[in-house]
């Protein structure tokens, strides 16, 4: 068993990334993962996996949600060549350009196929958490597309900065409800989806926005959200010729830097850097940088890193962006991270502004929050980067939802 | 088959105690740290002077997504407190040298874990911890725990819930069997809390664990008054009490606290009795 103090092991003995082997039948990314939810759960769950192995064994599924994909959602997203950006970094920078996809996020690939899925389970009643807003409106659009009822769990903190989001849901038909527990933000909104979930679960899906949670939502998240990396790879090799060099997302909890790292890994070529929220400095302890200053731990469901202090209680956390004001992560971002596969990072709220400043500035593009800090670590590279190196950064979404927090930042009144 | 943990486990012995006197065994809570830290423990000791078959200590923990908001808040109110795992039990500790009563502690996954889990059922085993209940754990991912609590001497008490099918309840039922002390059947499909009344189908639930074990089954969630004991003593062996201890205890004058707690308690075991109630 992994015990914390085992698993931040010495480099020596880095287990190897073996792409593909994961989740095993526990549902485990070599130590991360797994299924800790309480008892009333687990039968919800096995249905889950057995609609989700039965429905991916489809072809009619596939083609349905490859379908909606193309017409409805906008994809294949471009992948487009940032000159001015790249003039300033001094490589050949790429963004792949998640933020075109319908309602302004990537959040839309899993919440149609997990929506898919539902309808197809009989599941009439769908609820979700949300951070930032876009996992919220997502579902929310699925769910009117669809006619599903819809109840959204949304801290009262995120509420707040995201006011326009709430609205956009209520807008679709969703109900919002505030969660005022603990740090108001997105890990007491998926505490209390959870809640929800136990006393409903003959009726309602889960639709879980985040490659967390208990199995088999990470693998379920990372497939739905793989359509990104998959175009882009291919995308790569046909405007290109060849692969990236290296590939960057954010992270918060890890759904769209997973989506773009999986069909990638297997290339070891390709460097993969993940972006955590670095808050008002990672030494500050005011951040979200789950993966470079966490340890193992169990929440939602999952074994992973976790930010938790002594005692093993889960810590708040903070960052401008509200998509990345998470305290757990992704299980298999913990597995490529300790196998090295993939690296992580941390920028800041400063840098994150500065890049979502630069973005619209040199491109005409205004990103959300989250995918700045992803920005944000590219821009930190110029130097270390050569000219021919060919960068791509996820653009995971737009940022109107942000104008309101990078006015209050600015010191601008609306 | 019956080992011997099983049979000298001071769970097991209380459940048999309260069967040969014609009782269900009850089981109060108490939040470590909540009200305050010497209140918590004041009210461990009373209930244990007072009768209770089993004491359950609750710890803290920030993200407790199986209790509904009367527990929620305990919890929160004793973090603020600054109750953790180890402060658990030490307090277990001090109880267990004032009361004779079985002790089982109630936590999350994610302290023991972070105590690391060897060294947490040492901990617990020295400080008096008869049972350990960790809602998040279902038996699936409950190896390295199990392991360990059997090695001292703990139980590890599983939870079955009306939603598990009957292949889930026999694969719990035959994990626990080797761990001997209970099992906590959730009486309703959603968090902790005191409701009104039972559920329709808590016997029909309680009989399908049943036909797969022959270890002790306590109800718990929703559990708030005489009669709903009386009801679980006709259908099980114990009966779990969280939600409306808690909130009997919030509502009294801060003095009142632990003799309005054991009044509580005293009022619950007034539909214990077997002979009282087994009348049609």
């Amino acid at each position: 068993m992994t015990h914390p103090a085992e698993t931040t092991t010495p480099p020596t003995s880095q287990p190897t990334y073996q792409h593909g082997a994961f989740p095993d039948a526990r549902g485990r990314f070599g130590d991360f993962g797994g299924r800790f939810v309480p008892e009333s759960l687990m039968a919800a769950i096995e249905e889950l996996e057995r609609a989700y192995a039965d429905a991916s064994a489809d072809p009619a599924f596939a083609s349905i949600l490859a379908e909606q994909e193309r017409t409805y959602t906008g994809r294949p997203t471009p992948l487009y060549h940032a000159a001015r950006l790249s003039a300033r970094v001094g490589a050949s920078v790429y963004l792949k350009r998640e933020d075109l996809a319908h309602t302004g996020a990537h959040k839309i690939n899993n919440a149609l196929g997990q929506g898919l899925l539902a309808a197809r389970m009989g599941k009439r009643r769908i609820i979700a958490e949300t951070g930032a807003g876009q996992h919220g409106v997502a579902t929310a659009t699925v769910c009117a597309k669809l006619g599903l009822e819809c109840v959204v769990y949304m801290g009262a903190e995120d509420i707040r900065r995201q006011s326009l989001n709430v609205f956009r849901m209520k807008l679709l038909g969703a109900e919002v409800r505030p969660v005022t527990a603990g740090s108001r933000t997105l890990k007491d909104a998926i505490n209390e989806a959870m809640r929800d979930w136990v006393t409903n679960v003959a009726t309602t899906y889960y639709l879980i926005g985040s490659a967390v949670g208990p199995h088999p939502y990470p693998m379920m998240v990372r497939d739905f959200q793989s359509v990104i990396g998959r175009e882009t790879r291919a995308q790569c090799l046909d405007q290109l010729g060849r692969l990236p060099d290296l590939v960057v997302a954010c992270v918060g909890g890890g759904s769209n830097a997973i989506g773009m790292f999986h069909p990638f890994a297997g290339d070891p070529s390709v460097r993969l850097v993940g972006v955590e929220a670095g808050g008002s400095g990672v030494e500050s302890g005011k951040h979200a940088a789950t993966l470079v200053a966490g340890r193992p731990g169990v929440l939602h469901g999952a074994l992973s890193y976790l930010l938790q202090d002594a005692n093993g209680q889960v810590t708040e956390t903070h960052s401008i962006s509200a998509g990345l004001d998470y305290p757990g992560v992704g299980p298999e971002h913990s597995y490529l991270r300790a196998t090295g596969r993939a690296t992580y990072v941390a920028a800041d709220d400063t840098a994150a502004l500065h890049a979502f400043q630069t973005l619209c500035e040199d491109e005409g593009i205004i990103p959300a929050l989250e995918s700045a800090h992803a920005v944000a670590h590219v821009l930190g590279e110029r130097g270390a980067l050569r000219p021919d190196d060919v960068v791509v950064i996820n653009l995971s979404g737009r940022g109107d939802k942000d104008i309101n927090t990078v006015a209050d930042a600015l010191g601008v009144t609306l | 088959m019956t080992n011997v943990q099983t049979t000298t486990s001071p769970i097991t012995a209380a459940f048999a105690r309260a069967r040969a006197e014609r009782r269900v065994a009850l089981i109060p809570y108490v939040m470590a740290g909540y009200p305050d830290l010497a209140t918590g423990e004041a009210l461990a000791v009373a209930f244990g002077q007072a009768g209770a078959d089993l004491i359950e200590i609750g710890v803290p923990f920030s993200d407790p997504l199986a209790d509904g908001a009367t527990v929620q808040h305990a919890s929160q109110i004793a973090l603020e407190h600054g109750m953790t795992l180890a402060g658990a039990l030490e307090l277990a500790g001090r109880v267990s040298a004032q009361a004779a009563t079985p002790l089982v502690l109630m936590t999350y996954y994610n302290p023991i874990f972070s105590y690391g889990i060897e060294h947490f059922c040492t901990a617990a085993k020295a400080a008096g911890v008869a049972g350990l209940i960790v809602p998040d754990l279902p038996a699936e991912e409950a190896d390295p725990l199990l392991r360990a609590a059997r090695e001292c001497g703990i139980a590890l008490v599983f939870l079955i819930a009306p939603t598990s099918t009957d292949a889930r309840i026999e694969t719990v039922a035959r994990v626990a069997a080797e761990t001997g002390g209970f099992i906590y059947c959730v009486a309703l499909s959603g968090v902790t809390g005191a409701r009104d009344r039972l559920p329709e189908d808590l016997a029909a639930f309680i009989a399908r664990v049943r036909a797969h074990t022959s270890l002790p089954l306590a109800v718990g969630f929703g559990v708030a008054r005489p009669e709903h004991v009386a009801a679980i003593g006709r259908i099980a062996d114990g009966a779990v009490v969280a939600s409306a201890l808690l909130n009997a205890v919030d509502a009294a004058p801060p003095d009142q606290r632990v003799a309005t707690g054991v009044a509580f308690l005293r009022d619950l075991q007034s539909g214990a009795h077997l002979d009282a109630t087994s009348s049609p």
